[in-house]
């Protein structure tokens, strides 16, 4: 007999991880699927890190709506989650007079949504908040609301809260179909077997069109992978005048390049906006970096190809959903929706940005939707909001360090020169809620390897410690889970029993 | 263990290790290494090649045995070692933070410190190495390291990028451990490591290495299942037609080293932006008063001799400045790259320092010349003070020249040095 849940979510990126988070208020009984090795491998593991304002999105729809809600939301969650947050303000500059029409659309924008504290700026008084600025800017428009979050700490800490409130995490479990009964989803196929349950929430981001589409729903609703590519540049070569956001005026491609600081640290240049053919290429291509570095340049010329430390890409799932409110002219929204002729199912797709900022107010909506088709949605008297963060020795003071590795040894041994990551630190992540167990895994939440010298001193280092913890050989250690390996066998693999003394002579 | 030391020594590579005794040597009382691994002797611990000590010794080593001679010389002289240890931050007043697991933050104070830090890899980033992002792309110091320290072989088939010497070298060891080496690329005209290295690892092995040809993309999701190929004009653009795709397990890159000088930043040491390492003078102490650098933190080597002879020369300055009244510093006149010269270290030369020793110099050339060379230190009208015949003038062999103490007069009348080299 097949388990039986109440609710099984689809995918376990940011917007999976947050509907089963805020679910795990109420007694229910919920399971989490992901088809990767780790939360937050898809959408979520390569894009702008932006919280956005709410500026840009088409008044009334979907993305409007869940946009300016979120950030309303970000705050408390994350505070909530033990996940840095900055609200530090972005802005969108203008070159010359068409460009000003267009902030002056963004603004109107803007204001229609409800953004807080928008405000026009000139070029003279831009050059005095980013000295760095081009010095062709003509003029900008000041967001105070938006700001910097962590994609990948915001995914982790997510799914860890609800797996601490009784969500079960299945990982490596990738959805294959409906189990149907009379129009009604009352379970789904995987590869790891079938798994029964009242409710089916499909947050399959980049896959969201093929599971709907199992269901019979929406035909036409297609997502295409859009690959945007960024830069990073080295900490300690290279810095905005003080953390902010810097977005070109936007057009009919996105949001265009922007420059920006990150929670950790370092200024990111990208990214470009390409369809490719596949939900799976994520790669760097030549002319990408040349495009997004040109971009780049158009915002901050003085950045130095010298100080770039990392590239990667990463998909966007841009789908083709018209608004729901019949009054907007929008054909690109988040779809949000209990569809109907299939019954037990929460239907989302089309996430693409702003979702990572959209994403808490995603998931109420979801639980909004599934109390208006009459679940009762019962709280659970011990359900505990607070995931409590785990120390990172390189936001300490010196005394706090100190401290920390006077109570625990292990976080005294540097692991990662280059980010200043402990020992201590990786082994936490190890015997975390959910545990860490590839390189990347521990990469993502500790940010080893990410420096200057991308794992080239940590990785021995770290693949022993995964060893010796998950009590496995070194050869069984993987980059990203299965395929990934990254050691084949021991050196002087060869049978040596027979090669005894006596033998020899 | 003591507050404050004569001397600190930051790595215990084989210029740290020079720099250590040599302190102890000239009249530095409490003397303290500092190594962030578990052994003495740095990168020379997985360097179980030979080639080492050629020049110094006039032996053919392998890493740790060379190693493994001056570390008997520190245990020796009862040079202090702190193990397992991190160095997090140096202040311009010879303060330093550190960390290990057995005392926890470490707090110390030392009259002068000789930062040995060496140096790190390029990675695929910083070549902006298009493609997929799966695993099996190593550098090749990485790859060494796990295969003979760690024991564990990182692929079976492998593409090398860069004809750097760890890369020819792991071309050959991974051979003798049973896996194959397709191809070695080199992005340039020309070999970037040393000819012998050519020779002895690839040629002798069968290994094929081809110029002015590159990766293009890597291929695979997981781990990597091929590299692509393609040759390339002398500005690096793509040559159309010229692409092949290799079936591989692993690529491995030897495309530079670059010297390691975080630490030196947040101490307040002025960086070279062509060497990466700090301005030194010719006892290699650096712009702060009282921090020397010593070996491949200051601009990459070819040959670890010459390490271990910077050493020297930076662990006897820092033992005579901790003793304060032994050092007087005289006027400083800059050594400035000529003709065909990328850069000269040191980058300046104590016109009184050069009556008590010789000063080495060594320089990159920018292009090779494949014909006898005349290396020349000129003075402000051009006449010779120092020279130097080699066979050839190659951009992956560092050329090496000493100004004797016989050209004190000579030095003392010019303003300029210019080293230059030149067809003869």
């Amino acid at each position: 007999m097949a388990k039986k849940y109440d609710v099984i979510v689809i995918g376990a990126g940011i917007v999976g991880s947050l509907v089963a988070r805020y679910l795990s208020k109420y007694q229910l009984k919920i399971l989490l699927i992901e088809k990767e090795v780790d939360v937050g491998m898809g959408t979520s593991s390569a894009n702008s890190a932006a919280l956005h304002a709410g500026y840009d999105a088409v008044p009334g729809s979907n993305k409007a709506i869940t946009n300016l809600m979120a950030v309303d939301m970000w705050p408390q969650l994350s505070q909530e989650l033990g996940i840095d947050y900055d609200r530090c303000g972005d802005y969108v500059v203008a070159v010359n007079d068409e460009e000003m029409e267009m902030l002056k659309v963004l603004l109107d924008r803007g204001q229609r949504n409800s953004v807080p504290g928008l405000e026009m700026i000139d070029g003279e008084e831009m050059q005095q908040r980013e000295p760095l600025i081009h010095p062709n800017v003509v003029g900008a428009l000041w967001a105070p609301t938006g700001g910097l979050g962590d994609p990948f700490a915001a995914t982790i800490a997510a799914a860890e809260n609800a797996v601490m409130n009784g969500v079960e995490l299945r990982l490596n479990t990738a959805f294959e179909n409906f189990i149907m009964e009379n129009g009604r989803v009352v379970g789904i196929r995987t590869n790891q077997g079938d798994f029964h349950c009242r409710w089916v929430v499909n947050a399959a981001g980049l896959y969201a069109d093929e599971v709907m589409h199992k269901a019979g729903l929406r035909s036409d609703f297609k997502i295409r992978p859009r690959r945007g590519e960024y830069i990073i540049l080295d900490k300690a070569d290279f810095q905005l005048t003080r953390p902010t956001l810097l977005f070109p005026t936007p057009s009919d491609k996105g949001k265009g390049i922007l420059v920006a600081s990150t929670l950790h640290g370092n200024v990111i240049v990208g990214p470009n906006a390409n369809f490719v053919d596949s939900k799976e290429n994520k790669d760097l291509t030549s002319e990408g970096v040349q495009e997004i570095w040109s971009g780049g340049q158009k915002l901050i010329p003085s950045i130095n190809k010298k100080h770039i430390i990392a590239e990667f890409g990463g998909l966007r799932a841009t789908g083709n959903a018209p608004a729901s409110n019949p009054e907007v002219d929008y054909h690109q929204d988040f779809i949000i929706e209990i569809p109907e002729g299939v019954q037990g199912l929460v239907n989302l797709g089309g996430i693409e940005s702003p979702g990572f900022t959209a994403a808490p107010a995603i998931a109420i909506k979801v639980i909004e939707l599934l109390q208006g088709a009459g679940e009762a949605l019962e709280e659970k008297p011990d359900w505990n909001p607070i995931r409590v963060p785990r120390p990172v020795f390189r936001h300490l003071s010196r005394e706090e360090q100190a401290a920390l590795t006077a109570k625990d040894p292990a976080y005294g041994r540097i692991v990662c020169r280059c980010e200043t990551v402990t020992e201590g630190e990786i082994l936490a992540e190890i015997h975390a809620p959910i545990p860490a167990d590839t390189y990347d895994a521990i990469k993502r939440r500790t940010w080893l390897g990410t420096g200057r010298c991308q794992g080239g001193f940590d990785m021995p280092r770290v693949v022993k410690i995964l060893a010796q913890e998950l009590s496995i050989s070194p050869e069984e250690v993987t980059k990203k889970g299965e395929g990934s390996d990254l050691l084949f066998r021991s050196t002087k693999d060869v049978e040596t029993d027979h090669l005894t003394v006596e033998n020899l002579l | 263990m003591k507050q404050t030391y004569d001397v600190i020594i930051i790595g215990s590579g084989p210029g740290g290790l020079a720099a250590a005794i040599a302190a102890k040597e000239n009249g530095a009382e409490d003397v303290l290494i500092i190594e962030r691994d578990i052994e003495l002797g740095g990168i020379l611990v997985q360097c179980i090649h030979n080639g080492f000590g050629l020049e110094l010794f006039d032996k053919d080593m392998p890493g740790p045995a060379y190693a493994q001679h001056f570390i008997d010389q520190v245990r020796g002289l009862g040079i202090h070692t702190l193990m397992d240890t991190m160095v997090l931050d140096i202040t311009p007043n010879r303060k330093i933070y550190a960390i290990n697991k057995d005392q926890g933050y470490i707090e110390l104070n030392a009259r002068t410190i000789v930062l040995a830090m060496g140096c790190r890899e390029r990675t695929r980033a910083q070549i902006l190495l298009p493609g997929a992002r799966p695993a099996g792309v190593y550098t090749a110091g990485t790859a060494q390291r796990f295969v003979n320290v760690e024991g564990h072989m990182p692929g079976e088939k492998f593409v090398i990028l860069g004809s750097g010497d760890i890369g020819m070298i792991m071309a050959r060891r991974l051979t003798i451990e049973g896996a194959r080496v397709e191809r070695v690329l080199e992005i340039m005209p020309y070999l970037t490591g040393l000819t012998r290295n050519y020779v002895q690892c690839l040629l002798d092995y069968g290994i094929t290495l081809q110029k002015q040809r590159t990766v293009n993309r890597i291929i695979g999701r997981n781990r990597v299942e091929a590299i692509e190929a393609v040759s390339v004009d002398e500005k690096w653009n793509p040559i159309p037609g010229s692409k092949e795709i290799i079936p591989c397990d692993t690529l491995l890159l030897s495309v530079g080293l670059i010297p390691e000088n975080e630490l030196s930043k947040k101490a307040g040491v002025l960086l070279d932006p062509i060497t990466n390492g700090p301005f030194v003078d010719d006892r290699f102490m650096t712009n702060v008063p009282g921090i020397f650098a010593a070996g491949n933190v200051v601009h990459v080597y070819d040959l670890v001799d010459w390490v271990t002879e910077a050493g020297y020369v930076a662990g006897k300055g820092a033992a005579q400045y901790a003793q304060s009244e032994k050092i007087k510093i005289g006027p400083q006149i800059a050594l400035e790259a000529g003709e065909n010269i990328r850069y000269v270290v040191p980058h300046t030369l104590d016109k009184d320092h050069l009556a008590e020793d010789l000063v080495r110099l060594q320089m990159r050339a920018i292009a090779p010349i494949e014909e006898r060379v005349l290396v020349t230190v000129e003075d402000q009208n051009g006449d010779v003070i120092a020279k130097k015949g080699e066979a050839y003038a190659r951009p992956g062999e560092i050329l090496s020249l000493v100004i004797k103490s016989t050209s004190y007069e000579a030095v003392q009348k010019t303003t300029s040095l210019r080293v230059n080299v030149r067809r003869r």
